[in-house]
């Protein structure tokens, strides 16, 4: 018989590797938001505002307003509209047992989607008063609605006699996505030329209008389900060894999917009402940490907070910069640098994802 | 004390097992077999709480319909036929899973033990998908032992369910894994298993519940229950069972010739 080794880091245990990565993160994600500071159409520049303020100095009023007012709450709902998309998408993969799944399975995007383009099209039939209340805020408001509307239905109609069927979920999903499209289809048919505009660019997302007002509305629920979400890591890692043998080590199964449904549920559906429709984050930033320190749940969620968190508010630098003083929308950036980076991963690492 | 009565499993209008009474005690190792089809797995999967039948089922007092998912995880470890798994996870993180279930063992010195115990010592860094079959279900079986790595804790016996635990293992781990359920169950905890080979379950069980078309066929002994009578009537064919002297009952094809149904 083979000694057994009582150190605890044997060469075979990956978790010290996922605990540097952690750290090398966190420190990357400072850099970024840093940078995301000092950049800006405007170039009023970080550090000159900091030896000011060091130096005791008043402020010049457009500086104040330019890192305070536009660039610090864009800096703060990147990072946590990134961080909320890589999470619910780690969940969604762990939930569903499958490196493909995305918030969109559970039908959050695709009602999110409708909501949105039913107050663009819709929003002039509103009451004057009701329309006024709402504002600029009539968007966000509709799509978080319809998401979280869809993400209900789609709870209830899988659910029976308590038990919640993954795989029930997974087609009504589909179903209901299809009922969506349609539905926007018929508004997008009625909508007038400057409403297919904003709806085009609703689509591709972005981050420009966030304001502290819009941040304090949406972050809440955006850190809550963050804060949520490594709870969930262990019965994740059970729920890798399917439903039953995860009950059999202790899970309390069907607790954990009504959770992680309702923490994506929440995590996307904000995100996605305060920045558009950002695709790839939920899928791609998991997918990597997967490759670099294994599929353990403990560390997967806290890294893919961090990872989507630095790329979203990198991704936006670019955004602002390439094309200033105009800007991309996001969306764009994170799907011309995202898929050929994707891909080129996926070519160099085919043997282990044939795993 | 593992007490289920009067458990019945449809699955839509099929009666899989018809309202079945089982019993097994600590200390023993108790074997389910019968025919495909005969619904040991049913059963199996009723004893554990993944079905929920008419009936009920008590394991050490719990009643296990009603019973929180840790506290039955802190008392009885489950190996199912074939564990497909959705990501790359190595040997050593599926047996940490085994350590989840808030048991006394959680202690990183346990992930290698339990490997060395199934022969798999050095299989930690190993890709749990890149292992054979047979290697599989033994990391497996060593994840369900770290889970209940001491056969009694606080007085009260431990359990091992194991569905077809030798399945795809060649003979040499085959007396492998069977010796290991015999050793827990000689410390004082108890195992049930379903089992095909009827040559291994004479060798290794301390009782038989012999399962035909979802009811209770025989129980007892292997020797009172290994019979040439009962086999032929629940295999439907002729079996005739020998006697080794040192080792008790062994049996061999008879013919090839199958018995009509009565």
């Amino acid at each position: 018989m083979v000694a057994i080794s009582p150190d605890v880091t044997a060469d075979w245990d990956r978790a010290p590797r996922a605990r540097r990565t952690t750290l090398a993160l966190a420190i990357a994600l400072a850099v970024v938001s840093i940078f995301s500071l000092t950049v800006g159409a405007s170039g009023v520049s970080l550090w000159a505002v900091l030896g000011d303020l060091a130096a005791g100095r008043e402020i010049a009023l457009a500086d104040r307003v330019v890192l305070f007012e536009i660039r610090l709450p864009r800096l703060a709902m990147g990072a946590l509209v990134g961080a909320s998309l890589a999470v619910s998408g780690a969940v969604m993969q762990g939930l569903f047992r499958n490196p493909l799944a995305d918030p969109g399975l559970v039908g959050v995007s695709a009602g999110a989607g409708l909501g949105a383009i039913t107050a663009i099209v819709l929003g002039g039939l509103l009451p004057a008063g009701l329309a006024a209340a709402l504002g600029y805020y009539a968007v966000p408001v509709a799509a978080f609605a319809g998401g979280w509307a869809s993400t209900l239905v789609l709870y209830a109609i899988s659910t029976r006699r308590g038990r919640t069927s993954v795989a029930t979920m997974l087609l009504a999903g589909i179903a209901l996505g299809a009922l969506a499209g349609a539905l926007s289809g018929v508004l997008v048919y009625m909508a007038d030329d400057a409403q297919l505009r904003d709806l085009t660019f609703w689509g591709l997302g972005s981050l420009a209008g966030a304001t502290w007002a819009k941040l304090a509305a949406a972050a809440p629920l955006m850190i809550l389900a963050l804060a949520c979400a490594p709870m969930l890591a262990r019965g994740l890692n059970g729920l890798a060894l399917g439903e039953a043998a995860a009950n059999h080590i202790g899970i309390p199964v069907q607790r954990l999917k009504a959770v992680a449904i309702l923490t994506v549920a929440g995590a996307t559906g904000a995100a996605v009402a305060v920045s558009g429709g950002i695709g790839f984050v939920g899928i791609v930033v998991p997918h990597l940490l997967r490759l670099a320190t294994g599929p353990d749940h403990r560390f997967l969620l806290v890294n893919a907070a961090l990872l989507g968190a630095a790329l979203l508010i990198l991704a936006d630098v670019i955004a602002r910069v390439v094309i200033a003083p105009a800007e991309l929308p996001i969306g764009i950036v994170t799907a011309t640098l995202g898929g050929p980076f994707f891909l080129w991963i996926l070519l160099r690492k085919r043997g282990v994802l044939d795993l | 004390m593992l007490d289920a009565q009067d458990i019945t499993v449809r699955l839509g209008r099929r009666e899989i097992l018809k309202g079945i009474d089982f019993r097994a005690r600590p200390g023993a190792v108790t074997a389910i077999v019968g025919p495909n089809g005969s619904g040991k797995t049913t059963l199996l999967r009723a004893l554990t709480g993944d079905l929920s039948p008419d009936g009920r089922v008590w394991l050490n007092g719990h009643d296990i319909a009603t019973t929180r998912p840790w506290v039955l995880a802190s008392v009885r470890g489950v190996l199912p036929q074939a564990t497909p798994l959705a990501f790359p996870f190595t040997a050593a993180e599926v047996v940490r899973l085994g350590l989840m279930g808030g048991v006394e063992a959680a202690e990183d010195a346990m992930v290698p033990k339990a490997l060395a115990r199934v022969g798999l010592a050095g299989f930690e860094g190993r890709y749990y998908q890149e292992l054979s079959g047979g290697e599989q279900q033994r990391v497996q079986l060593a994840r369900v032992l770290a889970q209940v790595w001491h056969p009694t804790a606080h007085g009260q016996p431990r359990w091992l369910f194991l569905d077809e635990p030798v399945s795809s293992l060649d003979i040499g781990h085959q007396l492998q894994v069977m010796q290991i359920a015999r050793d827990f169950a000689d410390a004082g905890g108890g195992v049930v298993a379903v089992m095909h080979d009827l040559n291994l379950t004479a060798m290794f069980a301390d009782a038989v519940t012999l399962l035909a078309e979802g009811r209770v066929l025989g129980h007892g002994a292997p020797a009172d229950v290994l019979r040439d009578d009962l086999l032929s009537r629940a295999y439907r064919c002729p079996i005739r069972v020998n006697t080794a002297p040192a080792r008790g009952p062994y049996l061999l094809p008879h013919a090839a010739g199958r018995i009509a149904a009565e």
